[in-house]
Parts: C-alpha cells; sequence; structure tokens
C-alpha cells in the first residue's frame, strides 16, 4: 500500500479501470500531454495511448455531445469538464440528454458515463472555478452524484462511478487534492454508491456533510468534545441518491442534526437532507435540524472568500444552538 | 439527361483553394522592412512613437506583473508577451466609443482604453472594486467563461445600431475559444444581423497545453467567416502594422454599415498560459519558443523606428523608467483599497431591498465583520 494524496488516488483508479476494461476512455481538456490541469491523467497517455486518453478541442457542450456518441458506441467515457464552474455550457448533454437516455429509450440504451470534474472553494481561483453546483446535478433525476472526501475513498468511489451503468457525475474537491495523503491499497476496489460513512460515532448530534466541509465538521466535532458533546459525522459520499437509512439510523440515535455543505443555503442538497429527516424521523427530533451553509450569494471574490465559506467555527456554533434548544 | 461530362462540383478542391487564398498578411517583416508598402498605413512620426511606446509599456507591465504575482502581491494573471502587436496595435485602431469585450488576457487593451490600472490589479487580486468599471469607459471586465464574451459582442453591436452609433463592438479570445458554440453563434449573430462587431482571434499556438492543430482541422481560423458568411483575414499577430491595418479596415467596415469582420492574429505567448503552476516545458520545446522570439513584435518595431530616427535606447530607457513608476503607483493606489467585505457582497446582489434570507445572511455577516 501506499500514501496517495486524493488527486494521486484518482490517478491510480483512472489506470486500474483503462487496464481492467477496453471500453474505457479518458477525455477532455488538456487532458493528455499535459496530464490535466491539476494531474489527474498524469501519465495515463503515454501509457495507455492517445487512442485511449485524448484531448478535445475546446468546447464543453462538444465534451457532452462527443461522451453520448461514445456511449451509443458501447464505449465507457469518463470526460473531465476542467472545473465544474464550466458544467452550465454543457447542461444540455448533461440533464437534458444523458440523464434521460434510459429513460426517453424504454431501458433500452444507457449511458455508462462518468463526468469527472474539480470544484470547491478556498484556493483563490478567479471566478466560475469555485462553485458548489453539485445541488443542480443533484436535482436531476436521472444522474448519480458522488463527492469523495478521502484519498481512499475517491479511489474506490471512483471505480465504482466508472463501473455503474449509469451516468455519474464526480466531483472532486480543490481544497483536497493534495490537502493530505492516506494508506490506499494498490489493486482495484470498490465503494458502493449510495451508501455514508459514519465517520465518528457519538450519540448526542449528527453532523452530515460532504466534500471538504467533512472536514471541517470532523474539527468541530473535536471542539465540541472538549465541551463533553458526543458528536456524530457522517460523511454522506453519495449525495444522489442519499443513504436514507444510515441518516435515519443516525438521528434516530441522537435526536438531534446539523447538515453542512460548503455551497449556498439555497443551492446545494442540505435542504433536501433536512427534508428527509423532518419527513422519517421526526419523532425521533429533540431540536430543529438546522444547516451551515454559505450565504446566499454569488461565490465570492477570492479575497473575501476565506470569510464567506463556512468553518469549523461556524459548525460549531450551530452545533450549540442545535444541543441546547 | 444532363451531360455525364459536365464538370462536377469537387468539394475537396474546392476547400483547398479556400484555404490556400488564407494568405498571411504582413507589413513589416522580422528585420523590421516594409514588405507591402501598398498596404503600410502611414501613420504619423507620433503615432508610430506612440503605437511602439504603448508596447513598450505593455511588455513592462507583464514582466512587472509576473513578479507581482511570485511576490505573492498579485493574484491571477495571465501573461501577455509575445501579444503585444495582437493587442496594442488592434486596440490602437478603436476609439474611445468603441466597447471592448476582453478576455481574461486582454488586460491591456482595457487599459489602454481607460480602465485605471489599479483596478486592473484589484481584478487580479479579486476584488471587486477591479470590476467596478468607470462609466465613461466602454470595457466589460475580463471574461473567464471562454467564449462567453462573443455572443455578447453580436448584442453590444446590434444595440450600437440600434442607437445608431457610429462605433464597433470588438472582442477577443484564442485560438482555443474559437472552438466554442459561442465563438460560431458571435460570429453568426453579429453577421445575420450585419452589426457593427470585429472578432478578434490570437491565435498563441496554444490553449493551455492543447496545441492548435487539435483545436480544428480547419487550416486556419480566419477562414471560419466565410462560413458565417463575414470578411476575415489571417493576420502576421506579431507585426503591428499589419494588425493595425486589419483593425481599422475592420472598423471602417462596420460604422459604414457593412456588418462584422473577423480577425485572426498568429502570435504566440512566451510565458505560461496564467501564474497558477503552468509548466510550458510539459507541451512545447525551447526551439519552438526561440523561432518565435525572432519575431517578436517589439524588436521587429524597435528596428523600424530606429531606421527611420524616431526611436533610440534613451527613448525607449525613458518609456520604461515611466511605466515603472506609473505601475509603482497604481500598486499603491491598489494596496489602499479598502478590505472587501462579505456585506458588502451580499449588498451587491441586488438592487433594492434584500430578500429575507439576504437581509438575514447580511446581519451575521455584519456581526462576524465587526470583531
Ligand atoms: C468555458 C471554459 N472552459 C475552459 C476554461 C479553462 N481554460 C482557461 S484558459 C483555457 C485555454 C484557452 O486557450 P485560448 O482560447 O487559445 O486562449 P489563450 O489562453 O491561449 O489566450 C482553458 C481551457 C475556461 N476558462 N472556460
Ligand atoms: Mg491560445
Amino acid at each position: 500500500m501506499a500514501q496517495l494524496t486524493m488527486i494521486q488516488a484518482i490517478t491510480d483508479a483512472l489506470r486500474c479501470e483503462l487496464k481492467d476494461d477496453e471500453n474505457v476512455l479518458v477525455f477532455g481538456e488538456d487532458v493528455g500531454v499535459n496530464g490535466g490541469v491539476f494531474r489527474a491523467t498524469e501519465g495515463l497517455q503515454k501509457e495507455f495511448g492517445e487512442d485511449r486518453v485524448f484531448d478535445t478541442p475546446l468546447a464543453e457542450s462538444g465534451i457532452g455531445g462527443l461522451t453520448i456518441g461514445l456511449a451509443l458506441q458501447g464505449f465507457r467515457p469518463v470526460p473531465e469538464i476542467q472545473f465544474f464552474g464550466f458544467i452550465y455550457e454543457v447542461m444540455d448533454s448533461v440533464s437534458g440528454q444523458l440523464a434521460r437516455m434510459r429513460y426517453r429509450t424504454g431501458g433500452a440504451l444507457g449511458a455508462p458515463v462518468t463526468i469527472r470534474s474539480p470544484f470547491g472553494g478556498g484556493v483563490h481561483t478567479p471566478e466560475m472555478h469555485s462553485d458548489s453546483l453539485e445541488g443542480l446535478m443533484a436535482s436531476q433525476p436521472g444522474l448519480k452524484v458522488v463527492v469523495p472526501s478521502t484519498p481512499y475513498d475517491a479511489k474506490g468511489l471512483l471505480i465504482s462511478s466508472i463501473r455503474d451503468n449509469d451516468p455519474v457525475v464526480f466531483l472532486e474537491h480543490l481544497k483536497l487534492y493534495r490537502s493530505f495523503r492516506e494508506e490506499v491499497p494498490e489493486e482495484s476496489y470498490t465503494i458502493p454508491l449510495g451508501k455514508a460513512d459514519v465517520k465518528r460515532e457519538g450519540t448526542d448530534l449528527s453532523i452530515f456533510a460532504y466534500g471538504a466541509m467533512v472536514h471541517e465538521s470532523l474539527k468541530a466535532a473535536e471542539l465540541l468534545e472538549k465541551e463533553e458533546y458526543s458528536v456524530e459525522v457522517v460523511d454522506l459520499r453519495t449525495i444522489q441518491p442519499l443513504d436514507i437509512e444510515t441518516i435515519i439510523a443516525s438521528v434516530e440515535k441522537t435526536g438531534r442534526a446539523v447538515v453542512v455543505q460548503e455551497a449556498q443555503k439555497q443551492a446545494g442538497i442540505a435542504a433536501n437532507v433536512v427534508a428527509e429527516i423532518t419527513e422519517r424521523a421526526i419523532l425521533s427530533l429533540e431540536a430543529p435540524v438546522l444547516r451551515v451553509a454559505a450565504p446566499d450569494t454569488i461565490y465570492p471574490f477570492p479575497q473575501a472568500e476565506a470569510v464567506w465559506l463556512p468553518n469549523a467555527k461556524d459548525i460549531v456554533e450551530t452545533a450549540k444552538k442545535v444541543l441546547t434548544f | 439527361m444532363a451531360s455525364q461530362k459536365s464538370k462536377q462540383f469537387d468539394p475537396v478542391a474546392n476547400l483547398h483553394e479556400i484555404e490556400e487564398k488564407f494568405e498571411m498578411f504582413q507589413i513589416l517583416n522580422e528585420e523590421g522592412e516594409i514588405v507591402n508598402a501598398d498596404a503600410d498605413p502611414k501613420l504619423s512620426d507620433a503615432e508610430l512613437v506612440e503605437l511602439m511606446s504603448r508596447m513598450v509599456f505593455t511588455r513592462i507591465l507583464d514582466q512587472r506583473s509576473i513578479s507581482l504575482n511570485r511576490q505573492g502581491r498579485l493574484g491571477f494573471y495571465a501573461p501577455t508577451a509575445g501579444q503585444e502587436a495582437s493587442q496594442i496595435a488592434s486596440h490602437y485602431a478603436l476609439e474611445k466609443e468603441d466597447y471592448i469585450l476582453p478576455g481574461y488576457r486582454d488586460v491591456p487593451q482595457i487599459v489602454w482604453h481607460g480602465l485605471p490600472l489599479y483596478k486592473a490589479f484589484l481584478f487580479s487580486r479579486g476584488h471587486f472594486i477591479g470590476n467596478q468599471i468607470p462609466e465613461d469607459v466602454n470595457v466589460l471586465p475580463p471574461q473567464i467563461i471562454i467564449g462567453a464574451q462573443y455572443i455578447q459582442t453580436a448584442g453590444v453591436a446590434l444595440g450600437m445600431q440600434k442607437r445608431g452609433k457610429k462605433s464597433v463592438a470588438v472582442t477577443y479570445t484564442g485560438d482555443g475559444g474559437s472552438s466554442q458554440g459561442d465563438f460560431y453563434e458571435g460570429i453568426n449573430f453579429a453577421g445575420a444581423f450585419r452589426s457593427p462587431a470585429i472578432f478578434i482571434v490570437q491565435n498563441n499556438q496554444f490553449a493551455i497545453s492543447t496545441p492548435r492543430e487539435l483545436q480544428t482541422a480547419a487550416k486556419t481560423i480566419a477562414q471560419k467567416g466565410i462560413a458565417a458568411g463575414i470578411p476575415s483575414i489571417l493576420v502576421d499577430g506579431m507585426d503591428p502594422l499589419a494588425v493595425f491595418v486589419a483593425t481599422r479596415d475592420a472598423r471602417q467596415r462596420a460604422v459604414n454599415g457593412e456588418g462584422p469582420s473577423l480577425i485572426e492574429t498568429m502570435c504566440y505567448r512566451y510565458g505560461p498560459h496564467t501564474m497558477a503552476g503552468d509548466d510550458p516545458t510539459r507541451y512545447r520545446t525551447s526551439d519552438t519558443d526561440s523561432q518565435w522570439e525572432k519575431k517578436d513584435p517589439i524588436v521587429r518595431f524597435r528596428k523600424y523606428l530606429e531606421a527611420k530616427g524616431l526611436w533610440s535606447e534613451e527613448k525607449e530607457a525613458e518609456v520604461i523608467e515611466k511605466a515603472k513608476e506609473e505601475i509603482k503607483a497604481a500598486v499603491k493606489e491598489a494596496d489602499a483599497a479598502p478590505k472587501q467585505k462579505v456585506t458588502e457582497l451580499i449588498r451587491n446582489m441586488n438592487d433594492g431591498d434584500l430578500p429575507y434570507n439576504l437581509q438575514e445572511q447580511y446581519e451575521i455577516f455584519k456581526e462576524k465583520e465587526s470583531k
């Protein structure tokens, strides 16, 4: 086993799948010789050739349409959208076409596609490079949406996504790419989609989070532990579909919940998690379920993002409101 | 029955014929000699010196911006060296009433169009004051989404036309940008409405790492204008005079009511794609770099002006000194900008009263920011 960063684990997953299935194709802007602007595809073109790993012209809508066409020819495309803010360019292909393929053909045609894309804030990018737009995807029936928070999960979830016979949007948080390393097995392994991970057990409060906010939530749980609160942290990992079973079991145990997302309060998926909890477990609740999210502005200018982004302190503050209700 | 002998239309030959016609337009060669006297714009001595001074200023601005970025005193920055003729000489053919829709690399043109330099620095640093464009400056903040400005240009141009203005909308993108649907839609819309627009593609040979050949099977980007039914030209983008003339003529046609034009300028960016970790050695050779450096726009223009007795080492040193002073003053002014607050960003979300959610969040951040 090797100590890998999340970006290395992603490259590793792509390598495993390129090796394992000759129908897997990896393509996008600058993914070939350059190995991707974040080096997610580093060395893959060299290893598997230009036929399997290739650069496209600069057009996200083109990449989307190409993806669908290749899927129709029996391939298993893994396109990269260079930054998820550019998803607007390809919304019709993703939401209007890809998500509907199986449905509108009465199950005759599927689309085994995995769209990979970096997203998320805190690294001072220019506009449209940091937005958390996962809510747009999660609200589109027909798409699965996966957001790993660790190198180990990233590899297992990406392999599962690629093997899934339906379209998956796989979102990689920019800040997590190189923020830490962990043991990642060299061989291929899968982590089932739609399964959350209880990162830390607790009895007083459940915190649900995904992406970079998992780590802020873990920090918050530690701070709260110092004040004698026992906090459970659940990494949702797949945000569409949600792992309702794990979410509800946790709430039934703790009776209190906070949902954390980096997206603006009006975006993301926190509202959905809150709705599911209140619909299914209202009688277990000792307090209202609250959200920690960014304010409802456009993603901020880099100079202000540190204040704008939710952090452990904000989570502690909201958690205390719920704990002392 | 139609005669078997009647000549068949040959689409392959037709394509080659059209492509062959897109020869690169040049006036000043690499040695600084006029090679196309008929096309010489015959700029006055003062105008020639001004154009040279602007290009030198812009080269210095690029060097300073790169070092400021390395010191952590500037944010997002896309280097411009090598593209001075494409950027500055095209801008030199414009008038103040013309409207510019720039891409992220096109900061020099909007600065020369009137955007105060300190605002350009604030844009780079990620401060909204950088994007607060003064009322009398006809530019948009640099576009980050590749190609978006192209269709907007068709809109600005149509608006000018409806208002009866004698001005043009001018936009810039790169070779990569010409692959976006927005590019085709932009030139097509402007063509369909015969609007006063100029579409400039700075073909610097790469889109980040992706070489021009991978963008399109077309031999030139200029020829794409043919499909939109608009005049188009391939220009030596390292030749300030050729770029100037191509833009001046496109502008003249536009204000005369003859519709939009497409200009492809062949150029090169010497630096990395941006200062955020791009490594050009991964995708291009130093051989190619030095071939292009021989075509340098400033070098050839210097030779041309020196031969005319219009330029000297002292004159250049003077321009450089002045540039450095202006840049220093602008950095100081940018440093003095107040720290940006989330409450201001919330306030800037809409005109009029804030809805309940933003009002609530405004109060929360007001409290946070008062600490
Ligand atoms: C819609 C969109 N897709 C991708 C990007 C990321 N990106 C930024 S610059 C660039 C290459 C652009 O190349 P080109 O148009 O040739 O302009 P140049 O940078 O060479 O001036 C890419 C892919 C973006 N900003 N917007
Ligand atoms: Mg380019």
